[in-house]
């Protein structure tokens, strides 16, 4: 379990690497896929299986999906990798990199001293349904506020052309 | 035999069956297509035709292996694969009969089993976006649309059964239902599950994304030789897929009288494999606009009132 926890960390942080420096939308949205699939079988490693599931289900099945959806409709061709390529030069990269190279100093050394892992055994569906519905159940009533609110916008904006007055 | 041996043993029975049966099924749907539409489809090779399956995969394997020069080479290759692994991976978690089955997944084969199903439409979107064609392109998003849409009932459809259970364990839905199956009780949710599970393996009459008279071949315009029969299989092993989930969650699995567990299970999946391709025969294709509306204003609708169904009479009964 230790060694596959192992690899699908090192996994997801490489192919979030290739995410950043992909040139081509379509290969940087790949590659968060394999990254948000290593990060579930993280989570299934750790003991959280439904998370695992849900992780695959949601985010790698259907929110990427809608995000290749987009790019793909957009049709963006060599001009707009050959334009992301000249984005990716050393100038402006540098000063962020130094920047998190010294958050992640900072992180690797409070890693070091922090004590076993801060949960032990299974988190089953059950349990996260019963949290879920328990103690956060304002941030879930919250959240489908909020989509709620998306869904609204959507139908604003992607109203029938015919009801409006000729241009 | 070790638990390591018989496990290895299952998994790869279980991948040699999966693909034989894909590929036989190739042979199968032109034969009964040929008696519905009253004529007799591929007879020639071998009795009654059997050995088609032979001379197409030859035929196949030797055409030129052509990834066109405008074509994104890695994305194009992907393509393929994906449509035959992510489907392939879901069977890891359904049950056939009691020991056979690869594994049952700490209790969580059904979300498992959706999520593969919904990786799988990478392939057909992968591929429309790799080929750098008009058509293919359409189909793929199309097929991304599709997916998008009737994923949400293909996962609100199964959870009356999952309310009904008490579980995510493939094995202790099947278990549950050894007095009734759940055909019965959820039969909207069976009836939702089969359309939802049409539409996410694009079988006619959900096949939009690649239809012929509009889109020349959709998404796999491109593609020809072991490449197209890759997504050619892959597609036989989706409809495998869904007829055996169908039967794991509304048709009591492997549970039956008299005849072995396995039997069992071939039989009803043999009669829901059958009803597939008579939807295929039977059904025309529709316009895109009424399958989307289709799906949100009637097929959502629909899931919802179930579920609340379910779960109200749930509640009271307790």
């Amino acid at each position: 379990m230790a060694a596959a926890f192992i690899i699908s960390a090192i996994v997801a942080a490489l192919a979030t690497l290739r995410v950043i420096t992909a040139s081509r939308a379509v290969h940087a949205l790949l590659y968060l896929v394999v990254s948000l699939l290593a990060v579930a079988v993280v989570f299934y490693t750790l003991g959280a299986p439904f998370a695992a599931a849900l992780e695959a289900l949601v985010y790698a099945g259907a929110i990427m999906v809608l995000f290749i959806f987009v790019v793909m409709m957009m049709n963006l061709g060599e001009p707009a990798a050959r334009r992301e390529r000249q984005w990716m030069a050393p100038r402006t990269w540098a000063g962020p990199a130094v920047l998190a190279l010294a958050l992640l100093a900072e992180l690797l050394a409070l890693l070091w001293r922090a004590t076993g892992p801060a949960s032990g055994g299974e988190v089953g569906p059950g349990a996260v349904g019963a949290l879920l519905f328990g103690p956060y159940l304002l941030a879930v009533e919250l959240a489908s506020l909020l989509l709620l609110a998306a869904l609204v916008t959507a139908h604003h904006l992607g109203r029938s052309a015919g009801k409006e007055p000729d241009r | 035999m070790s638990a390591t041996a018989s496990g290895l043993a299952n998994a790869f029975g279980i991948l040699v069956v999966l693909v034989g049966l894909g590929a036989g099924l190739t042979w199968i749907e032109r034969r009964l297509l040929g008696l519905w539409q009253d004529r007799y489809g591929p007879n020639r090779v071998g009795p009654a035709g059997v050995l088609q399956v032979v001379a197409d995969m030859v035929k196949i394997l030797f055409k030129e292996d052509w990834v066109p020069p405008f074509a994104d080479r890695a994305a194009f290759v992907l393509a393929p694969a994906i449509a035959m692994t992510a489907l392939l991976l879901a069977f890891a978690v359904v049950p056939v009969a009691p020991g056979i089955g690869v594994t049952d997944l700490d209790g969580i084969g059904l979300p498992f089993a959706l999520a593969m199903i919904a990786l799988s439409v990478y392939s057909t979107v992968l591929a429309g976006w790799a080929s750098n064609n008009k058509y293919s392109l359409l189909g793929g998003l199309r097929a991304a649309a599709q997916m998008l849409s009737y994923e949400v009932f293909l996962g609100l459809s199964v959870m009356g059964v999952v309310m009904q259970a008490g579980s995510f364990d493939l094995r202790a839905i099947v278990a549950a239902q050894r007095g009734l199956w759940y055909a019965a009780p959820q039969c909207v949710g069976f009836l939702l599950f089969l359309l939802a599970g049409m539409a996410g393996i694009h079988r006619l009459p959900f096949d939009l994304p690649e239809a012929e008279s509009e889109l020349v071949a959709g998404y796999h315009v491109e593609y020809s030789g072991m490449k197209f029969g890759m997504f050619f299989v892959g597609e036989y092993i989706g409809i495998v897929l869904v007829a055996a989930l169908a039967v794991t969650l509304f048709l009591g699995g492997w549970l039956g009288p008299a005849l072995p567990p396995l039997l069992w299970f071939l039989i009803k999946l043999a009669v829901l494999i059958g009803l597939v391709i008579l939807m295929r025969a039977a059904l025309p294709r529709p316009r895109y606009d009424q399958l989307m509306a289709f799906g949100w204003k009637a097929m959502l609708p629909l899931a919802l009132l179930n579920l609340t169904a379910t779960g109200a009479i749930l509640l009271a009964g307790r």
